[in-house]
């Protein structure tokens, strides 16, 4: 049950990387391209969490967490710049 | 916890983390697809904003109970992955939306009302009082 639900789910959080993809080449303005990134490194998170899944180790929730700090400070930073045109002031 | 030996035990764990996959990646998808579809930024910008934290966050329950199911123990990490996502997503949100405020994006024609609480220079026009070192900027045209 487990193993017909894992490729259902790599399936569609795939699906949705590459719609997030389409966004951040096409997209008509900056910030589409900024929120588009943001949403694919929360999509790879869950990718690697259901890669964890099928290997059946633990050795990259540090991975996923890394991403998550990583990717939000990168977000917060890109958009800091585009607000005041400095990052630390 | 004797209770955890029990033969229906496995069953339940395994049909809850089925389910929690299958729920996390429908809404991932759901939120990344409304993403492309979506006709201007403002609402484009809730499905990464709500539905893929929500999406992510199941996907990660289902993974702690994947590894009750065939470890019995807990990870405290994948809860801290899923708190930091749900602090985190609501301030770059943010932060998106005074960037689009900020750079005057257009907005879809139903679109009704405006921001009323920000300050001019937050939806791009000057600012009502000068800066110190440059006093001229606000009579600029």
């Amino acid at each position: 049950m487990i193993g017909i639900a894992l490729w259902i789910s790599f399936f569609l959080v795939a699906m949705a990387i590459v719609l997030n993809a389409y966004r951040l080449l096409v997209g008509p303005s900056l910030p589409d391209r900024i929120i588009a990134l943001d949403t694919m490194y929360v999509n790879s998170i869950a990718l690697i969490i259901l890669y964890t899944i099928w290997l059946s180790t633990r050795v990259y929730f540090e991975g996923a967490l890394l991403i998550a700090m990583l990717g939000f400070i990168s977000t917060v930073a890109v958009c800091k710049y585009l607000l005041r045109g400095d990052i630390i002031e | 916890m004797a209770w955890l030996d029990k033969a229906w035990v496995d069953t339940v764990l395994e049909a809850l983390t089925a389910f929690f996959l299958i729920a996390g990646a429908l809404i991932t998808f759901i939120s990344s697809f409304g993403m492309v579809h979506l006709r201007d930024f403002y609402l484009r910008m809730h499905g990464p904003a709500k539905a893929t934290t929500l999406g992510v966050g199941l996907i990660l329950v289902a993974c702690m109970l994947y590894f009750v199911l065939i470890e019995r123990t807990f990870h405290i990490q994948l809860l801290l992955v899923t708190i930091f996502l749900l602090i985190t997503a609501p301030i770059s949100a943010h932060l998106l939306a005074k960037v689009a405020l900020h750079q005057k994006l257009p907005s879809d024609t139903s679109t009704t009302g405006a921001p009323s609480e920000l300050r001019e220079e937050d939806v791009g026009q000057e600012p009502d009082t000068p800066h110190p070192e440059d006093p001229g900027s606000s009579q600029r045209p």
